[in-house]
């Protein structure tokens, strides 16, 4: 264990970092903010390299924990901690800042200052929501994210961004604001503790644990975001500039998903396991109605968007298989659509950048003119269909040998997502860079420069590691992941 | 011949008193200082609130104390209101500077005299253990505030708010009197610790009192500006002169809270469980229609009026939940979670109000959520701070309005009312919607005119000091929240 507050310094770097790019002050300053930017980011990654390095795997507890009185009048503590399930999303977190500075890199070119703040500013809030123990503290960083990604679509969106900003936080706030009721309620149950491990071991009633889960149910489920509540996010996503949707896909979509492994599963179990059928039926709605969604889209971002709603189907389906395979599989598929998406919208971002267009239509024989980009562009599409090898596989594969164990059915309908998963993204694929050059845009087309490739290489070499030798991410999770189903085992009606 | 005639104690009351003596001299020396010289009232107002600050340090006790045959208390929650008080009128009379040079019916040195008199009634109203008391402090806050908002008598718009004020305020000092006469004739005195000793007594004609609780509780929400009795609020807001709005928008709602504090909660406290649900209906009420009417409107300073609506609206929520059946063990809680809520709603509301006057100039009011259009591009920094006060509003952290939400929430979710969180939470909610836009003015759209913000630096550094506050108040509640706690529970 290292004596100085790791976490702390993964919080408030990039914030600082943020300010100070943000302090550079008008466009004629723009490249002292972007290297200002890349600095900070690539510091911000550099400290959370020890959590990883010096984690301890057969600990399934809270490590690198920091405690501090915080708002003494209600028991409030600034207290931090990572374990097996959240430690790697730091790290993912903080990876993607990079890649997303990088992305804005040349395209950014009003307010570039502000543009790079915000992603810093970003990224250390998310920090802080994966790093909280503390009900309130986790619940501040939460609601304060969505500061940064509402100026973030607004400000640099699209044509429709004021729309897609004003959906993304009044959804996600709604979903937040229960969230707060349900932390208050816990706090005067448990006899004045915000300590989520406290709230962990608080015997509760089946009733009232049922108003909890749906209470989580619904603040989670708008940010991953699950089936019916999704419908921020395909606008969003249209709107968002390349960063945006980057971050959005690679983390705060993960923000939901993590909230249901830290509060719904350990603190209401046996609401968990009475509305599992719940859970499973809007996973497998996403998982498969979704996916046919994406088949007909015509925007490539849109498609990839639907995408990631139907993976992160697969996500929540994983949670409440209830058995470590599902658990860790959910996990593995998380970080590896971390990767994965990060790289798809970078790529419909690189074409973007170019052709100014995402319409399917427009494109066509991109390979002939862009070969580089083609290549990578197609590891990335057989990650998002799942193939083996790539990350994509390994989550989906131990998500559906979860259910198998679970209901066959269950496991046959999300196997169909593996068809219908690579029928989009194949589809869309062959569209966009098969067959002749389709126009005179597209024959102009010039390939990936050495920034866009140093971008998309470093992600295809996290997705085939991922894909390889998934052993270094699994193993950390193992102990945490036992522990949480330790009490997720134990009834709590007393 | 004189055992009559007691001398009170009379170190309670010396910041009054140090008050109102220097607001007469103020109008004696403005009388010989020429227009251009306008500064030195100015001035001497401003040292003779900085002055009343440090009377009340040096004097405090720290204990309850009482004079003026119990008329006029001094305890510590009394104490804390009104160094906020003074605080807040000393920041808005710099922000109000520049707006009122520029305005020339309005640059006389009745506006500070007036100003004084006006933190005079409130003080009083904040110190205030007996009905008559209560009444000359309120009479004397109103009638100063409706000579401010008449002051710039070549608007038309100012004249007809301060008529609407003038004669809405008068009907509801009549219901106040009413229902204060009421409960006299229910109770046989007019002093609040008294009235509270004989209700526990006992043998009070119940049916005086309900009726008197009613007219008393209709007087209090029109002065709070809480539905069905805020329909004066946005015309006032509107019409008055932004830096008389930027007034009656901040300080007053702290007196408010004190003499709700002090009738319903010092005084009828036996009778909790009649204006509880009063208060809950109208606290519902208020929430509801202030934050739906203000979607709708497109000036700035009519949309914040009926913010203020909802906001007192939310605050009334911490009121109603300090006893729970009979049970006042919540009290403390409730209470101090309500005081914070006001504390916090006065910064921020200085702060928005502030932003205005910040791009008013001359002949050009700036009140129209238009104005804000691009802000970002003509001053990040000030669109910065807007932005803060925004998101504080709108109650999302990092931001001061967030722990006054949160304080309020968790004593409405403490004393069990859950229902009662749900629709608070809900019209959160639907205010967050206008708060955005206001947000999506300034970042989003392109500005309508290009020049940069002109402003003096003294109003600059506060304005940046006063947004900046709200951040660093909302990551460090923890001072102000035991303050009020602390000053509640000694006062009790």
């Amino acid at each position: 264990m290292s004596t100085y507050p790791l976490l702390s310094f993964a919080i408030w770097i990039p914030i600082v970092a943020g300010l100070a790019v943000l302090a550079t002050g008008s466009d004629r300053n723009a490249p002292l903010a972007r290297m200002l930017a890349l600095f900070g980011a690539i510091v911000s990654f550099l400290v959370t390299i020890p959590l990883w390095t010096s984690f301890d795997v057969a600990n399934g507890g809270m490590q690198f924990v920091e405690l501090k009185s915080w708002i003494p009048r209600f028991n409030i503590n600034y207290h931090l901690g990572v374990d097996g399930i959240s430690m790697l999303f730091v790290l993912l977190n903080a990876f993607i800042t990079i890649i997303v500075v990088a992305a804005g890199w040349e395209v950014i070119k009003q307010k570039v200052a502000q543009y790079n703040a915000a992603f810093l500013i970003m990224s250390g809030l998310m920090n802080g929501i994966f790093a909280s123990v503390d009900g309130v503290l986790f619940y501040v960083f939460f609601e304060a994210s969505l500061i940064p990604l509402y100026l973030i679509i607004g400000v640099w969106g699209g044509p429709n961004r004021v729309y897609a900003a004003f959906k993304f936080f009044l959804y996600t706030l709604f979903g937040s604001l229960l969230l707060l009721l349900s932390l208050m309620y816990l706090f005067i149950h448990s006899g004045g503790s915000f300590s989520i491990l406290e709230w962990h071991k608080l015997p509760i009633e089946l009733g009232p644990q049922i108003w909890l889960f749906l209470a989580f149910l619904i603040a989670f489920a708008v940010k991953v975001p699950m089936w019916p509540v999704h419908t921020w996010l395909p606008d969003a996503h249209v709107e968002a500039p390349t960063g945006g949707s980057i971050v959005l896909a690679a983390i705060a979509l993960k923000l939901g998903a993590y909230g249901f492994l830290r509060f719904s599963l350990p603190i209401a179990p046996d609401a968990s396991h009475e509305l599992s059928g719940l859970v499973v039926a809007l996973s497998l709605i996403a998982v498969v109605y979704i996916g046919f969604v994406a088949l007909v889209q015509e925007d490539m971002k849109k498609l990839v968007a639907y995408s990631s709603i139907a993976h992160m189907g697969f996500v929540t389906l994983g949670f409440f298989m209830f058995s470590s395979m599902g658990i860790e599989g959910a996990l593995v598929q998380m970080v590896s659509h971390g990767f994965v998406s990060g790289a798809m919208f970078f790529c419909i971002g690189v074409m973007y950048d170019r052709l100014h267009s995402r319409q399917i239509a427009d494109y066509g024989g991109v390979v002939n003119t862009m070969p580089k980009f083609a290549a990578l562009f197609m590891l990335f599409s057989m990650a998002n269909a799942g193939l083996p090898a790539t990350s994509g596989f390994v989550g989906e594969f131990m998500i559906i040998l979860g259910a198998v164990k679970f209901n066959f059915w269950v496991a046959f309908a999300a196997a169909t997502s593996l068809i219908i998963g690579a029928a989009y993204t194949l589809w869309m694929y062959k569209r966009v860079i098969f067959g002749d050059v389709a126009n005179d845009h597209v024959a102009e087309l010039t390939d990936i420069n050495k920034r866009e490739f140093a971008i998309l290489g470093v992600l295809a070499i996290c997705t085939l590691w991922m894909g390889l030798y998934p052993q270094p991410f699994t193993e950390v999770m193992h102990a945490s992941v036992n522990d949480l189903l330790r009490h997720v085992a134990i009834s709590k009606i007393q | 011949m004189f055992e009559n005639f007691v001398v009170p104690d009379l170190l309670p009351a010396a910041p009054e008193m140090f008050l109102a003596a220097m607001a007469l001299a103020i109008l004696m020396i403005d009388l010989l200082v020429k227009d251009s010289r306008r500064t030195v009232t100015f001035a001497l107002t401003q040292l003779t609130l900085i002055g009343c600050a440090a009377i009340q340090f040096g004097t405090s006790t720290g204990e309850i104390v009482y004079t003026f045959s119990n008329m006029f208390v001094d305890d510590l929650m009394a104490d804390l209101l009104k160094l906020f008080l003074y605080m807040t009128v000393v920041i808005v009379l710099f922000y109000s500077r520049t707006y009122v040079i520029d305005r020339e019916s309005m640059n006389k040195g009745e506006y500070y005299v007036l100003t004084l008199l006006a933190t005079l009634g409130m003080m009083v109203m904040i110190s205030a253990n007996h009905f008559l008391t209560i009444y000359i402090g309120l009479e004397l806050l109103s009638l100063s505030l409706y000579a401010m908002v008449a002051m710039n008598r070549d608007s038309v718009a100012s004249t007809e708010a301060a008529m609407k004020y003038f004669v809405l305020g008068a009907l509801a000092s009549g219901l106040l009197l009413y229902g204060m006469s009421m409960i006299y004739g229910a109770t046989g005195t007019l002093e609040i610790t008294a009235i509270a000793e004989r209700l526990y007594g006992g043998g009070v004609n119940k049916t005086v009192l309900v009726f008197g609780l009613v007219f008393l509780v209709s007087g209090l929400a029109f002065k709070l500006g809480v539905v069905p009795f805020h329909m004066w609020i946005p015309d006032v807001y509107h019409g008055a002169p932004t830096s008389v709005t930027l007034l009656i928008g901040s300080a007053p709602k702290l007196a408010a809270f004190a003499i709700v504090m002090r009738l319903l909660v010092n005084g009828l406290i036996t009778m909790a469980a009649d204006w509880q649900a009063m208060l809950i209906i109208l606290s519902v009420l208020s929430m509801a229609i202030g934050n739906l009417a203000a979607i709708a409107q497109t000036n700035l300073k009519r949309m914040l009026a009926y913010s203020a609506i909802s906001h007192m609206g939310f605050m009334l929520l911490g009121i109603t939940t300090g006893v729970v059946s009979g049970d006042a063990r919540y009290a403390l809680n409730a209470y101090s979670s309500a005081m914070f809520y006001v504390i916090a709603y006065v910064l921020m509301s200085m702060g928005t109000f502030g932003m205005i006057l910040l791009m008013a100039k001359a002949g050009f009011e700036a009140d129209n959520l238009d104005d804000f259009r691009g802000l970002n591009k003509r001053s990040p920094w000030f669109a910065g701070i807007m932005l803060m006060l925004m998101f504080s509003m709108a109650g999302v952290p990092f931001f001061i309005g967030f722990f006054a939400k949160f304080s309020v929430l968790q004593a409405v979710v403490a004393a069990g009312y859950m229902w009662l969180a749900i629709v608070a939470v809900f019209f959160s909610l639907i205010g967050a919607f206008y708060y955005l836009r206001v947000v999506k003015l300034m970042y989003f759209d392109a500005p309508v005119d290009e020049t940069p913000l002109t402003a003096g630096l003294d109003m600059r550094i506060l304005i940046s000091v006063n947004g900046l506050a709200v951040a660093f108040l909302g990551i460090f509640p923890q001072v102000i929240m035991s303050l009020c706690a602390y000053a509640l529970l000694r006062s009790l």
